[in-house]
Formats: structure tokens, C-alpha cells, sequence
């Protein structure tokens, strides 16, 4: 098999063509279409209703974990795939050394699962209650 | 059988054909899918798919434009193009650009490693199942950067729960799709697919030659359905919640380009699941006996008509698929990917690695 990168000088063609194909549509479109802008119908859309603040703001964590193990794996099966195309030539003991790089990894899943960092909705926490006020039963008492 | 001489002849005589510098047969490679990917998604992608979901609902579909409303997409394409095209004050208007643009060029250079028949190949690189993988992630940055541009709290989440779908659905894609690398033995596209070519037809593809490849198989065909953000895993764009996810602050070009990308990764995602389990552009027919059907229907133009057809079979699935199955929650897909998809990916890499040293 041939061992060098070739054939990506006709990637290249594929991605400039595809930026000229973007380019050339807005173009187009830009010479054919109006353009009547006015502040209502550039506000944001939110309903009908005037928006409220921007969009920018914090969201909930759990993506960036999802990030992070998705991260982990990625790195896995990028080692993977090189082996994947030798391994037969290479006979068992390339098999069982892969196995244990993927169960070390597998390994991490199984940490990730019953920490219950896959869990996308927590459990919610059990934050003992406050002791009832002595004066709130004295009022009870007195009625 | 490995290594035929054929392949690749029709692409190679044009790709050494130019004009001083200028590569036009090159050009001329490249144009090919790109003509197709825009036809494809004008009558089968966008006609079609209005006309299945029309029949399975026991409704008609479009029928003002043409015969049997035909012309539709031609009519909706040049309202499209002369159509207003707002950009919100308060969005970043470059990401806000750029966001269609890095989804179709991210899809469409996918089209590079397809081959459409034993003689036509955009490039055949020796990493090519790779690279497709590697290159359809390049979608998520053109999805964040639409969400994030468009500074609208519907394109913002819809961004955010596509990008979280589809880089984590991505996992047991890739696991599943090594599988069928294990199997080949080879990264390129071309030789995976020679691989699973022979007399027998269908008898040769890995999914009915190996039996543990109906593992992936599954498992590749789900993820795929949420890397495209198909149902059931259209949260992304739930309609319902979300008005439309990412491009609701899209309107004309820029909007046909998003639609245009989604197509094309549509039937990118079915054309490699083709390749990698279903023998790509092989005849499916056996030889039987003296009937010859399988040398009958191989060749050049026949692979192509098998390839684009196993495409269009998948499409076609996921169109019903749509009609049949409930959308998942959040929670759910991530269950779904995480504690089912991931674990028996690793276990039929697992099972694939000892059946091909053992058998």
C-alpha cells in the first residue's frame, strides 16, 4: 500500500471549490435580492416579544464535561485507526496490547459512570433541613 | 480481487488533464459531486422527502407547481434567491457569515473521499475512512459558530445541544466504523470497497460475511441519525421548543446553504455506511449458475447507480424513521449514547479484533 499522503491536492481543489460555491451563491443572491433593513426586523427574535438582554450567557456545565470524555475517547480511536490497517499482520500480542490501552480507557469510562458524570440530570443533592425555630412553636402554642 | 487495475481509470484521465497551470480536469473532478450533491438535494432531498412524509401521513404533498408539484424546489429555489437576507443587530455578523459556509464546505469535503463506482473518486488517499470521519466534525465549528453568532437564545441552545450531540454520538460512529477498517485492513475507500466485491454479490459485503458486523452496523446507523441531527435526535431543532435550533435567524442564501449542507451530510453519512458495511458501489446480485447477474451489473456506471441507490435506501430509512419514532429528551440521548451505544461499540471492536486474528 502506498505509505505517503497523496491526493490532497485534489482536496484542495474540493475546498477552495466549495468556498466558491458559498461565495458565488451569497453573491447571487446579494445582486438579486432587496435590501429594505429597518430596526424592528433586524431585532433579535424572540417570540414577538422584544428581546431581552443577549444571548451570550452561562449554560449548564454538563456540556463541558461531555467535552472533556468526549475528548478522552477521541484521543483513543485516533490510535486506533492507524492499528486497525496492521493488525492482522501483526497477530495476537498487538491484539492484547491494544486491549489493555482500551480497557484503561474503558477503565475511565466505567469511573465517568458511576461517579455519574453520564448522567445528564443529578441526582439532586439531600441537604439536611434546618431545626425548626424554638419561637416559631411558642407562637404555634400561644395560638 | 485486491488491487484491481481498473479503478479509479475515469477520475485519474481527467485529473491529469489541464490547461497551462490552471488543473481543469481537477476542477472538473470536484465539480462532479457538488452538481450532484445540489441536484440530489433538489429532487430527491428536498421534493422527495416533502412527498414521502406527504404519503406516509396520508396527504398529498405539494402539488400547485408542475406535474405533481414537481417544480416545487425550482419555485422554492427562486424565492430563496431573491428573498431578504437579515442580519440581527445584535448578532456577530462575521461568525454570523462564516457559520453556512464552514457547514456546506465541511459537508462537501466529505464528498472528496466518495467514490461514486469502481472508476470515479474525488481522491483516493490512503486514509480516506479517516479523513471522512475527521472532516464531518468540521461541521460542529460551522454550527457553534452560527448559534453563537446569530445571539438568539433558540439558536444558542439549538447550537449548543447539536455541537453536545454530535461530538458525542461521534465516539461510537468512529468505534463502529474501525470495525469495518479491522475488517478491510485498509483506511482507503476504494480498496474497502473491492474488499467486498466478488462474484456472489451480496454474500461478499462485511455485513453478511462476518458475524459480529451486524454490531456496528446498528450502532453506526443510530449515531448517524444524530450526527445529521435526524429524528429521533432532532432535539437540535426541535420545532417544537426551539423554533428551529441554530439557523432560526436565517433567512434566504445563507439558509439554502445550511439546508444544502444538511442534505449533503445526509447522504454522506448513508453513502459511508454503504461503503463500510454494505459493499458501496458492488452489485448486490449473485452469480447464479450460468445467469450471470452479478458481472451483468458491475462496471463504471452500474457502480455508480448501486452506490447512489444504497444512499438514497438509507435516506429513504431515515425519512420513515422520522415519521415513525418520538423525539428523545436531552437526558435520554445522552444515556442513550454514553451508557448503551459506547460500551457495546468497545465490545464488538473487542469481538471484531478476535474474530479477524482467530477465524
Amino acid at each position: 500500500m502506498d505509505q505517503t499522503l497523496s491526493g490532497f491536492g485534489t482536496v484542495f481543489v474540493f475546498l477552495v471549490l466549495g468556498i466558491v460555491f458559498v461565495a458565488g451563491g451569497y453573491l447571487t443572491a446579494r445582486m438579486l435580492r432587496p435590501s429594505r433593513p429597518n430596526p424592528e426586523k433586524n431585532s433579535t427574535y424572540e417570540c414577538g416579544e422584544p428581546a431581552v438582554g443577549s444571548a451570550w450567557v452561562k449554560f449548564n456545565i454538563r456540556f463541558y464535561v461531555v467535552a472533556l470524555i468526549f475528548i478522552i475517547f477521541d484521543v483513543e480511536v485516533v490510535f486506533l485507526y492507524p492499528w486497525a490497517t496492521v493488525f492482522k499482520p501483526l497477530g495476537p500480542f498487538a491484539l492484547v496490547e491494544v486491549l489493555i490501552f482500551a480497557g484503561i480507557l474503558a477503565l475511565g469510562l466505567i469511573y465517568a459512570w458511576v461517579k455519574g458524570d453520564l448522567d445528564w440530570v443529578r441526582p439532586t443533592p439531600n441537604i439536611p433541613k434546618m431545626p425548626e425555630m424554638p419561637n416559631r412553636r411558642i407562637g404555634k402554642a400561644n395560638g | 480481487m485486491s488491487s484491481s487495475p481498473s479503478l479509479n481509470t475515469w477520475s485519474d484521465a481527467l485529473s491529469g488533464f489541464s490547461i497551462g497551470w490552471f488543473p481543469l480536469g481537477l476542477v472538473i473532478v470536484a465539480v462532479i459531486p457538488l452538481v450532484f450533491i445540489a441536484l440530489y438535494a433538489l429532487t430527491y432531498g428536498v421534493y422527495g422527502e416533502r412527498k414521502i412524509s406527504a404519503f406516509m401521513q396520508d396527504r398529498l404533498g405539494p402539488m400547485e407547481v408542475g406535474f405533481w408539484g414537481i417544480l416545487q424546489t425550482l419555485a422554492d429555489i427562486l424565492k430563496l434567491l431573491q428573498k431578504e437576507d437579515i442580519v440581527p443587530t445584535a448578532a456577530d455578523k462575521f461568525l454570523f457569515v462564516i457559520g453556512p459556509g464552514i457547514l456546506f464546505v465541511g459537508s462537501f469535503l466529505a464528498f472528496a473521499v466518495l467514490p461514486f463506482g469502481p472508476a470515479f473518486i474525488g481522491a483516493d488517499l490512503n486514509v480516506g475512512l479517516f479523513y471522512a470521519v475527521g472532516i464531518v466534525a468540521i461541521e460542529v465549528v460551522g454550527i457553534l459558530a452560527a448559534g453563537w453568532g446569530s445571539n438568539n437564545k433558540w439558536a444558542l441552545y439549538g447550537a449548543v445541544r447539536s455541537v453536545a450531540q454530535i461530538v458525542s454520538y461521534e465516539i461510537p460512529a468512529s468505534i463502529a466504523l474501525l470495525c469495518a477498517a479491522m475488517m478491510a485492513g485498509t483506511l482507503s475507500m476504494q480498496q474497502i470497497t473491492v474488499m467486498q466485491a466478488g462474484p456472489n454479490g451480496f454474500m461478499h459485503w462485511f455485513l453478511f460475511n462476518n458475524p459480529i458486523a451486524w454490531l456496528p452496523f446498528l450502532i453506526y446507523f443510530i449515531s448517524s441519525l444524530a450526527e445529521t441531527n435526524r429524528a429521533p435526535f432532532d432535539i437540535p431543532e426541535a420545532e417544537s421548543e426551539l423554533v428551529a435550533g441554530y439557523f432560526t435567524e436565517y433567512s434566504g442564501m445563507k439558509f439554502a446553504v445550511i439546508f444544502l449542507a444538511e442534505y449533503g451530510s445526509m447522504f454522506m453519512v448513508s453513502a459511508i455506511i454503504s461503503i463500510a458495511f454494505l459493499g458501496g458501489w458492488t452489485s448486490p446480485l449473485p452469480n447464479i449458475g450460468g445467469l450471470e447477474l452479478n458481472t451483468m451489473t458491475s462496471g463504471p456506471a452500474w457502480g455508480a447507480f448501486w452506490i447512489i441507490m444504497k444512499g438514497f435506501f438509507f435516506i429513504f430509512v431515515q425519512m420513515w424513521l422520522r415519521w415513525t419514532l418520538p423525539r428523545l429528551r436531552v437526558d435520554q440521548l445522552m444515556y442513550l449514547c454514553w451508557k448503551v451505544l459506547t460500551p457495546f461499540a468497545l465490545i464488538s471492536f473487542v469481538l471484531t479484533a478476535v474474530w479477524e486474528i482467530y477465524r
